[in-house]
Order: structure tokens, then sequence, then C-alpha cells
């Protein structure tokens, strides 16, 4: 419950809303309870004693109370809806505001699939949860209260029957809610395995015509199908038992009330109004205690959502700026990699890059060469301060990156990442991404130099084509392009191209590179390719194995002194034919 | 399950309210054809045709006895406890004890039987859903997205299954209770009635009315969550651009806006919508505040008793719960419906291209393909394949290379007949694959696919995949034969070890050393290769290379090639370029023929400033490969290559001293001089950092090589 709890606390801007609406259900409630109380005056105090004015008084005061109940609970419903719907879009803004803030490395812990899941359905939980709270929760203990002292103040003797009844409930209620969560734990979890199996089926299905595996599949799934009906076939009939049960108890109270009721209205104790009003108080009585056992399940799934939620809340951005940070200005690009190690994560895995060092010179283009897992993203994420170094420092123009503001930093690099990343929105936008207010001059300069401009130019709306979901699909070879344009708008002083032409074919890819040498001419540029065409003709090549720079030097050199490079030089016949 | 249900009202509430939770929220969505679609789902039911009736004819006797309750409390005041008379009050509370226990006895096998009924009809629903879409075609799964079908088969069966498992005993119910109240009233006092009644049609407008405000307002409310949706998804999806830009704080804007739309709409919309309960709640009291009043006035008039007045309050108050039942049924139905339909919708999608009748069943191929004439499309109109010929003996390497999109995966799916070709024909040992039984031939086909796709599962499962009926022993032969023996051993379980989702605990190599394993598990007579683009590390490339030279042993092999050695190694290369095969010869045929592939190689290296590659081609010896009878594989300078050089300084006129010219200007690269300088006896002479050709050295180099 303490994840619940805390989530509570963003209801505070709401206290006013809260307040009123427990206020005004305690009045609904109040309202209610009096018309069984009405109906025993009207029986007792009117018919039995012909009292025709006495009729129609109460008749009027119940009509009065069932509308004041209702306007009470009309109050109480826009409160308690504002409240929690306010509730949710604070709660919301706090965990999107907070995402906002992570790092690369608080997004490795999360897939985009479970950060979305916290901040819909968790959310959609924890907020049913808070209406609740401000309804039925607050209801039905204020109910199951006042009924049982009604049923007291009405008719004590009576009130024993509840002594028997009672603990006969809770003991079912208490006992059904601690066979059946386990249960429905256990269907979600065979829920889960079916999705499971269903999702490789249909993402390998491919693999399953190829070696003909459809009847084994077949077998599988119903292997799962099978358990899912077994589980929720026990949770059916265990809510087709209970459900009965319960009513039947409530009935049986219902006669005892009558019988005994019926045995003090012949011994004068009691009064027939008294009966009927108290059969009315016993049923509202065990329904109030029903009603929460039936909400126990909902309180857990909450629990488990808040605990979601909170999770992300607590998550500590990983780079943060220093307090004094300086700004990064009019530098000149010259990156120096000292002796940096890293490891992803804190827990101490195993190092993705040891001992690197070396030196990007502006003006130069530096290369990164390696299989794949060899840290070549890893390093140059450490430019921008994607991630942090866990030994030794990265410098730019002397000053280490964990040293200037982060909006400094990232104006001054640009990168174009090795997924190309593009928003729903036009060409243009997605171009200006990184520089909202560049001109139309430059943006199209920059698509020039992407080699984008000629195949924007070709769609029917030029730049402003709408690209994304609903807008035209673009190959993955046009996504990198309109990246790598995006990355040169922003006319960074370092460039880092990470593997941004892997689906570009190979002569446009030199001419990229042709444009960007010189447009680039100031910069120090990083590029990181998979294809060894890509980085022939940079000055500088890196050759990282295994989180180490295996080699350095430019492509005669390599050849010569390097047998690694030679190897993959050698090996690979490269895109060109192979693409 | 019958009494007193108003009590429980608002909870009851509350599930449905968390449909309009984002992604469902709001307005139902309707089915097309609405009566065929229950129709049909009638038909899963009609099997349980027997136990249906049976429930139905128990809810009919529960009902009853539930509306019997009421009444006889109220015969029992008037009858025994106001004349006092004890015997009959004992009496009559046995039978009422026994009603109730009856009533609740039914209602338990009721639900007993249609909680067998409804998961059992639901999950041969899954069933059929699942076993119709693995006979679907390859296409299909192209044109429909993953996440749509997992919903059909989840989430729509859900909504199914919530209406299946209520809605039959519900109706009865729900109709019942209606008639009986009404009829039960009538016969009792029909000016009470009439006064009990008359906020019913009140209720009902009323309750119309707002829900249609609180419907629209969903709908708004949809549409901005919908927004919502899209720019958080968006946004976090693209997260890493948003930081590597600095955009945090448009994205903050962007997001805000749409949160607070929501939190107004939603507002409104979930305010109108709750508001039902409680005016219903308005109309229960009142009308009980009429009967009340109404019936003690009728009373005093000696008209009614005030046994009477009890069972039309206890009446009043059952009344109004079938009447939202309803409504909520109503409402669950219709968005049953839509996924009924949209799960007939994939029932009705016919599987993929059926066996002939007449199909021969096959053990084992040869080996031999042949390709005629092919012609394919995906999209008619857009061919991918135009009149693709070519044949390939039993045991013989196929390279097949091109640029990005030239058809090579086509020819593996049409080979493997996941699509069916267009024009021509393609033959293995002389037989059109049309005429072999599907799952024969693609049984007779092995392919390790540059995406390797791992089953949750041990080690052991993922690689007995290939053939179920493998030992553990073969499983194991199997792994050593692809090197992967070595890493799974090392594996905390060994072979038993759980891969989790996607084997995403192995390497890139180590899975595809598994699923080469798993080839040679499944022993196919044909290959198709689809080598990774991808570098992994030089050992394990080792490892894989020398795996797939023994999977290709004494088959024929396709390998959709990126690798030097891969298409050295071939017996025949067939470069692909915009579905068609433009050249096809090994590999130094093809550099010979100065032709498309050529340039292909060549605009890898182009202005490359110093580097062997180029030289090699001349140089090296190309590896023996005993299928060719080593044709080409002498050693010494490959004269083919030599002979298109010295073609480009004969036609320069290059072939003395005085007319020696640079490589530059012969349009060579610089390493020509190294090549050159590395030549014992080639026909390429120096002069003062220029070339010539020898005319008589050529001569005799033609001779030499019987070119």
């Amino acid at each position: 419950m303490s994840s619940l709890r805390r989530s509570f606390g963003y209801l505070r801007p709401y206290a006013r809303e809260s307040v009123f609406a427990v206020i005004l259900l305690g009045l609904v409630v109040t309202a209610e309870l009096s018309i069984p109380r009405l109906v025993q005056v009207i029986i007792d105090e009117g018919v039995a004693k012909q009292d025709m004015d006495v009729i129609l008084r109460t008749s009027l005061l119940m009509i009065g109370a069932s509308l004041l109940s209702a306007l009470f609970m009309i109050g109480n419903t826009i409160l308690a809806i504002r409240a929690s719907r306010g509730f949710e879009a604070d709660l919301r803004g706090a965990l999107f505001k907070k995402i906002q803030t992570f790092s690369f490395g608080n997004l490795d812990n999360y897939t985009v699939g479970q950060m979305l899941t916290r901040l819909t359905s968790d959310l959609n939980q924890v907020r049913l949860i808070i209406t609740m709270s401000l309804r039925m929760f607050t209801r039905m203990p204020l109910t199951f209260i006042g009924s049982i002292t009604l049923m007291w103040v009405t008719n004590p003797r009576l009130s024993l029957i509840m002594v028997v009844l009672l603990p006969i409930t809770l003991l079912l209620v208490t006992a059904f809610v601690k066979i059946a969560q386990p249960l429905f734990t256990k269907v979600q979890e065979r829920v889960d395995y079916l999705n499971q199996v269903l999702q490789e089926n249909l993402t390998g299905i491919r693999v399953v015509k190829a070696f003909v595996r459809m009847d084994h599949e077949a077998g599988r799934f119903e292997g799962a199908n099978e358990e899912l009906f077994r589980t929720s076939l026990k949770v059916n009939r265990l809510l087709s038992v209970f459900m009965p049960f319960i009513m039947v108890l409530l009935n049986l109270g219902t006669v005892a009330v009558l019988y005994y009721g019926g045995i003090q209205v012949f011994t004068g104790v009691a009064s027939v109004g008294q009966i009927m009003a108290f059969i009315n108080y016993l049923s509202s009585a065990m329904f109030s205690v029903i009603a929460l056992g039936a909400m126990a399940g909902q309180i857990s799934a909450a629990e488990a959502s808040a605990k979601r939620i909170n999770q992300v809340l607590d998550e500590v951005p990983e780079v943060m700026e220093k307090p004094d940070a300086m700004t990064l200005d009019n530098v000149t690009g010259r990156v120096v990699f000292d002796d940096v190690s890293f490891t992803y994560g804190n827990d101490g895995g195993a190092p993705v890059l040891t001992n690197i060092n070396f030196v990007a010179e502006p003006g130069t283009t530096l290369a990164i060469l390696g299989a794949t897992g060899s840290g070549k993203s890893s390093l140059v994420n450490l430019i921008p301060r994607f991630y942090d170094a866990t030994g030794g420092r990265v410098t730019i123009d002397g000053l280490d990156v964990r040293g200037v503001s982060l909006e400094s930093l990232r104006s001054q690099v640009g990168i174009s990442l090795q997924e190309s990343i593009l928003f729903s929105g036009t060409v243009r936008d997605n171009i200006r991404y990184g520089r909202p207010d560049a001109s139309e001059e430059e943006v199209v300069e920059a698509a020039k130099a992407a080699q984008a401009h000629e195949f924007i130019t070709g769609f029917p709306d030029g730049y402003d084509t709408v690209v994304g979901q609903r807008g035209v699909n673009l190959s993955g070879g046009q996504k990198q392009r309109i990246a790598i344009a995006r990355a040169i708008l922003m006319k960074p002083k370092v460039l880092i191209l990470d593997d941004s032409t892997s689906s570009v074919d190979v002569e446009t890819e030199a001419k990229i590179e042709e444009e960007l040498r010189r447009l680039m001419k100031d910069s120090t540029n990083f590029v990181i390719a998979q294809r060894i065409s890509t980085v022939l003709k940079a000055d500088k090549i890196l050759v990282l194995e295994n989180g180490s720079v295996a080699a350095e030097g430019d492509h005669a050199t390599l050849m010569e002194t390097s047998p690694i490079y030679r190897d993959i030089y050698e090996s690979q016949l490269g895109g060109g034919v192979a693409q | 399950m019958s009494n007193n249900k108003d009590q429980q009202g608002e909870p009851r509430e509350q599930p449905r309210l968390m449909q309009h939770g984002p992604g469902r929220m709001g307005a139902v969505e309707k089915a097309k054809d609405p009566r065929g679609a229950l129709r049909r789902l009638m038909g899963y039911l009609g099997v349980y045709g027997g136990r249906i009736a049976l429930a139905v004819a128990l809810t009919t006797v529960s009902t009853l006895l539930t509306l019997a309750g009421p009444y006889l409390i109220g015969v029992a005041i008037d009858q025994y406890v106001i004349p006092r008379d004890w015997d009959g009050l004992f009496m009559i509370s046995l039978v009422l004890v026994g009603v109730y226990v009856l009533a609740g006895a039914t209602d338990m096998v009721v639900g007993w039987v249609m909680a067998a009924v409804s998961q059992r009809s639901l999950k041969d629903m899954r069933r059929d859903l699942f076993e119709h879409v693995q006979t679907l075609s390859l296409g299909f799964f192209d044109r429909t997205q993953s996440g749509d079908l997992m919903s059909r088969l989840t989430n729509d069966i859900d909504a199914i299954g919530a209406v299946l498992s209520q809605s039959v005993a519900e109706v009865t119910r729900s109709s019942l209770i209606i008639v009986g109240v009404i009829v039960a009233m009538f016969i009792l006092k029909p000016w009470l009635a009439l006064a009990s009644l008359f906020v019913f049609p009140i209720m009902i407008v009323l309750t119309a009315v707002v829900g249609k405000r609180a419907r629209s307002g969903f709908r708004a409310l949809q549409q901005s969550m919908g927004r919502l949706n899209g720019v958080m998804q968006e946004t976090i999806t693209g997260q890493r651009a948003v930081i590597a830009f600095g955009q945090q704080e448009s994205a903050n804007r962007k997001f805000g806006s749409a949160n607070a739309d929501v939190k107004a709409l939603g507002t409104k919309a979930e305010t109108l919508a709750m508001l039902v309960p409680p005016l219903m709640g308005i109309l229960g009291n009142a009308n009980i505040a009429i009967v009340a009043g109404v019936g003690s006035w009728m009373t005093l008039q000696g008209l009614a008793t005030i046994g009477t007045i009890s069972v039309f309050i206890a009446y009043s108050r059952r009344f109004a719960e079938p009447l939202r039942n309803f409504s909520t049924l109503y409402n669950s139905l219709q968005s049953a419906l839509a996924g009924a339909e949209r799960v007939f919708e994939v029932l009705d999608t016919e599987p993929e291209i059926e066996d002939d009748p007449e199909a021969v069943p096959v053990e084992r191929f040869r080996g031999e393909v042949e390709f005629r004439d092919v012609d394919f499309s995906y999209v008619s109109g857009v061919p991918v394949l135009k009149r693709v010929s070519f044949r390939a003996e039993p045991g013989q390497r196929i390279a097949i290379v091109g640029p990005t999109g030239a058809g090579k995966t086509t020819m593996v799916n049409i080979l493997s007949r996941f699509y069916d070709i267009q024009g021509g024909s393609i033959a293995v040992d002389g037989r059109d694959i049309r005429e072999y039984k599907k799952n024969d031939l693609r049984r007779q086909l092995g392919a390790v696919l540059q995406d390797v796709f791992l089953f949750s599962g041990s080690v052991m499962d993922n690689i007995r995949y290939g053939r179920l009926d493998a030992t553990d022993e073969e499983v194991v032969e199997a792994a050593r034969l692809a090197n992967a023996d070595g890493f799974i051993r090392r594996l905390p379980q060994g072979y038993e070890t759980e891969l989790s989702e996607r084997g995403s605990n192995l390497s890139q190599g180590q899975r595809q050393l598994l699923s080469i394993a798993r080839a040679i598990v499944a022993d196919p007579s044909i290959l198709i290769l689809d080598e990774a683009t991808s570098s992994v590390d030089t050992r394990t490339e080792v490892q894989i290379q020398e795996a797939l030279k023994r999977l290709m042993e004494g088959r024929t092999s396709f390998v959709i090639a990126h690798r030097l050695s891969t298409i050295r190694n071939a017996d025949t290369v067939l470069v692909i370029n915009k579905g068609e095969i433009v050249e096809r010869g090994t590999h130094e045929e093809l550099l010979a023929a100065r032709g498309f592939y050529y340039r292909l190689y060549m605009s890898q290296f182009k202005g490359t400033s110093g580097g062997p590659e180029f030289e090699r081609i001349i140089d090296e010896p190309a590896p023996a490969k005993p299928q060719m009878g080593g044709g080409m594989g002498m050693g010494g300078p490959n004269p083919g290559r030599m002979m298109e050089m010295a073609e480009a300084f004969l036609k320069a006129g290059a072939v003395s001293p005085d007319t020696a010219k640079t490589p530059e200007e012969l349009g060579l690269p610089p390493q020509f001089r190294n090549m050159v300088a590395r030549m014992s006896q080639g026909p390429f002479l120096e002069h003062s950092g220029s070339y010539y050709v020898s005319e008589e050295k050529l001569k005799q180099m033609r001779e030499r090589s019987g070119m």
C-alpha cells in the first residue's frame, strides 16, 4: 500500500475538492439511510395509527431525502472527478517531465512499451482507485457503520442476528479474496504466457513455415490455451458459487429478521415498520461488505501499478549538470579521450570501453571501425554526454564535458544516431528539429549536403511533405539522409555520424562525404561505419575490438600494421556488392 | 445473484468505466453487420445447446423463486405477523428458507454450467483462430501488422468472452424480472403498480439523454486521448533524439497542452457518465417514497395492506437493476460483435496456396534446381523478378549478389512456395515445384536467415526445432558440427539453458551458430543462406564460416552473399539488379567481364589510396574449387583481368617508352604501380613513372592462357 499512498500525494492540490467530496458522501449516506427509517415511521405512525397527516408529511420527507441524496451525490461526482482527473493529469505530467530528464542510461532501463504502459494503463489504474476512494471506498464503510448503528437503534435485540451473520460474511469475503486473488494472478500469468506463444509464433512465422512446424506450433498454443481455460474456468466457477452463496446468506438473514421480528411483534416489543426498516438496513450493511471485498482486487492491481509508476519517478538522471557548469562557447572542437573507460549501468558489469586514448583535431575526420558490440557507439555517446565515462575524461578544447552545461555542449555536438528517428510533422520540421529558427536557405543547404534535397523535392509537397505514421513512408536510406541533414543544420563544432549511411548506397554515400568535407571543414568529424568503404578516406581510423583501440592510423598505415584491419578489409566485399 | 442488486449499482459501474481508459476510451464501437456476427457467434455456442437450454431453464426457476421471496414476506406480514399467527409465521419462514436456498442452488448450477460453456467456446475460438492463422500465406503477414493480429487474438476474444460468460443467463434473468415484476405488481394492485412504475419511463429517458451526451463527450475525449498518446509514444520512442537535440522543453510543451486537453475533456465526459447512477438513485429512492406514501394512503382506505407495501418496495428496488443491466449488456454486446467481426475477418481469410490434389510426396531431393523464365510480383504491376532463368546442379553453390531490393529474398520466397510465381516455372529434380506437396518441399529446403529467430525454450528445443524427432545425441552432434557445442556447454545449464525472449541472452554470432545447428538437424537437401551483413568478432566469424561450409557440404546451396570469400567459393555467382539476372559466372569471370558486377565491386574501392584488394584480384591464386575442375584455379596473375588492363593500354596507344602513360591517365588506380613492381613477368613495363604494354609479352601470355 505504500506505493499507492505516495501516489495519493498528488491529490494534494485537490485537497479541497477531495475533502468536500467526502463530506458530501457522508451527507448522501445519511439521507439514504433515513429512508428506511421514514418507511418505518409511515407504517408505524401513519398506517398503524391511521394518521393521514403523518403519511403525507413522511412521504414528502422521503422525497426530500431522496432529492437531497441525489444532489449530494451529484456534487460528490463533480468534485471527485475533477480531483481524480486533475490528479491524473498532474501525475502524468510528473512522469513525462521526469522522463524528459532521463539520460540514455535511464532509458536503457525501460523499453518504450514499458514507459508508455506506465503513462497510460498504470496511471489509469491508479486514477480509478482515486476516483473510487472519493466515492465507493468511503461510501461503503460509511453505509456499513450507519446501517449497523441504525439497526441497533431500531431494534437492539434483532441486531444480534448480525452478530452471527456478519462474522460469517466477513470470513467468506476474506476467504474468497484470499482464494481468488492468487487465481486472478494465475489467470494473468496464463494470459501472458499465451500471448508470448502467440507473439513468438507471429514474429517467427517465416521460420515456422520454413521448417513446416505448424502442427508443433498448434500443439504449443493448445497447451497454453488449455491451461488458460482451466484456470479461468476455476475462477469463473468460484465466482459462480460465491455470489449466490452470499445472497443465500443475506436472504436467510432476512428470514431470520422476519421470524424473530414477527415474534417480537407478537410480544409487542417491535413493530411491523421496524421489521421492514431492519430488513433494508440488513441488506445495505451486507452489500457494503461484499462491494468492499469485490474492490480488494482492484486495490492490489493499483498498488502494483503505483509501484511501477514510482519506479520511473525515482529514477535519478544518470547524467546531471554541475551546479557551476560553464558554457561551452567559441570552441574549435578538439576532442580528446584521456584514458577513458566505460561500463553500462552501475552494477559493475563487463566494461564496454577500456583505456581509450586519442585526439581528434578540428578539421579532420576520425573514423571508428569494429565489429558489432565492440563499443563504437558507446564511445561517441560519451562526447555529448549521453552517458558519462566511468573512468578517465573526455574533453572538448581542454574542458571536461562533465563540467559544461548540457545545453551548450549538445548545441556544439551534432549527432546522427544509429537508428534514425523522425518525428511526425513535415520534412522541414524534421530537419529543423534541433534549430527551429533556421532559415529556409539553411534547411535546403543541409538537405543538399545530405543528398536529401533531390528526393525531397521529388515529393509532391516537397519540404512540406508530412512524414510519420500518417505521412509518406520513407525508405531507410531517406530517413538516414534527413537525420544527417538535421545534424548538419546544427552547424556543430563536432559532428558525429553513427552508422548513419548504412542504408544509403555507396555512390550517394561518397557524395555525402564529399559535401561534408566541404561544409564541415572546420569541424571535428566522427564517422562510425560497418562498411569499410565509408572509412577509407578518414584522416584517422580507430579500430575497436572488445572495447579497446586495437589499431589507429590512416588506411594505408593500417593496411600495413594492423592484421585486424586487414582481416576486416578482406572479409568485406562490402556494401557495394553485397548490400 | 439476485436480491437487491441496485445496492451494487456503483461497483458494477466501475469495470464499465475502465473501458474508457486510454486506448479504448469512448463511444462503443459498432459492428458493420451486427446480425451476421451475432449469428456466427451463436454458432460457437450452438455446440453447447443442451447446456445452454439447461441454464436458461434453471435461470427461469431461480428468477421466479427470487421474485417469490418478497411476495411471501408480504404475505407473512399481512397474514401471520399482524394477526399474530406463530405457527403460520414459522411455516412461512421455513418455506422462505427453502425458496431462497433453492434459488441460490439453481444460481450456482447456472453459473457453474455457463462458466464452462463460455470458457470452452472461448478456447475453441482461440484455437480455431490460431490454427487458421498458421495456414495463412506470408502475404497475409506482410499486409497485417503483428500487433493488430495479436489484438484480434487477445482483446477481441476477451470482449467476446465478457459477453458470452454473462449474456445468456443475464438476458434471461433480466427479461424475466422485468416481465415478472410488472405482471406481479399489476395482479396485486394495479393502481399502486401504475404509481410505482411511472418513474421508470422518466428514468429511461433521462439515462438515454445523459448517456448520449456522455458518449459524445467520450468521443471528444477519445480524440484528445489519441493525440496525447501520439505525443507520448512519439516522444518516448524518439527520446534519444530529443536528448541529442536538447528538445526536452519543446517536448514538455507539446505534452502539456495535450495533457491539459485530456484533463478538461475527461472531467467533462466522465462527470456526465457518472451522473447516471445518482440520477437512477434519486428516482429509485423517490419511487420508494411514492410507494410508501400512496400505499399507506391506500391501506388507510382499505385498498391495500402493509404487506403489499413491503412487496412493492422490494419489487421497485429490483426493477432498476435489469434495466441497467440491459444498457451495460447492450454496450458490451456491441463491442463484442465488433470484435467478433474482426475475428471472423481473419477466419475468413483464404489459406495460402493449396496443394495440387495430385501432388506427389517426396522424401528427398537430389537437389537440382531450375528457374525457367520466372516472373514474379508481390503487388500486381510491380514486377520484382523478370524472366529469371538459371540452373543449379546437385551440390552446387550459387551466390546471389546485387544491390538492396534487387529481389534476392524473393528468390528464396518463391522457391519455398511462400508465394506462387506468375510466369515461368521452377523445377526441382526436373519436376515443377507446384507438383510437390508444399510441406514436403519446405521440409527439404533449409533456410538460415540473417535475423535468427529463437523461441523461448531450452537450447535443445531450439535446435530440435529443425526436426522434432531428433534424438538428444543428434542435436548435440549437429551443434558440434555447427561449432555451437563449445559455447552451449559453457552456458549455465548447457543444452537445458532456457533462452529468454528472442534469445537476447546470446550474442549475435552465437545465435547464428544455433540456427546453423538447427538447419543441420533438419538435414535438408537444398539450402538457402542469407549471410549476415554486420560483422561479428573475428573468431566467431571464422567459426560461422567453418560451420556453414560443413552445412553446405553435399547440398545444393543458394547464398545471398555478403562476404568475398563466399562469393569466391561459389560455383556460380548470379548478379541480380532490378529483378533481372544481369550477369552470371564465377567471381573472376565476372570481374574480367568488366560489367555491372565489376562496377559494383569497384565502386566500393573507388579512390582508395593504396590497398591490396585491387592487386589481389590479379595476383592471388583463386582458391581451388574441385567441382569446377580448377579452370581458373592456377597460380600467378589473373590473365583475364590482365588482358583487360592491357586492352586499356592498347586503346590509349601506350605500347612503347615514348607513348608511356601514367595509371591515372589510363583511369587505373594508383596501386597499379605496386602491382607492376610485384610482377615478375607481366606485359607492363615502366618508363620514368609511366607505363606501357609490351605487345610481344602480351602475345606470349595470350598463347599461354589460350585466350
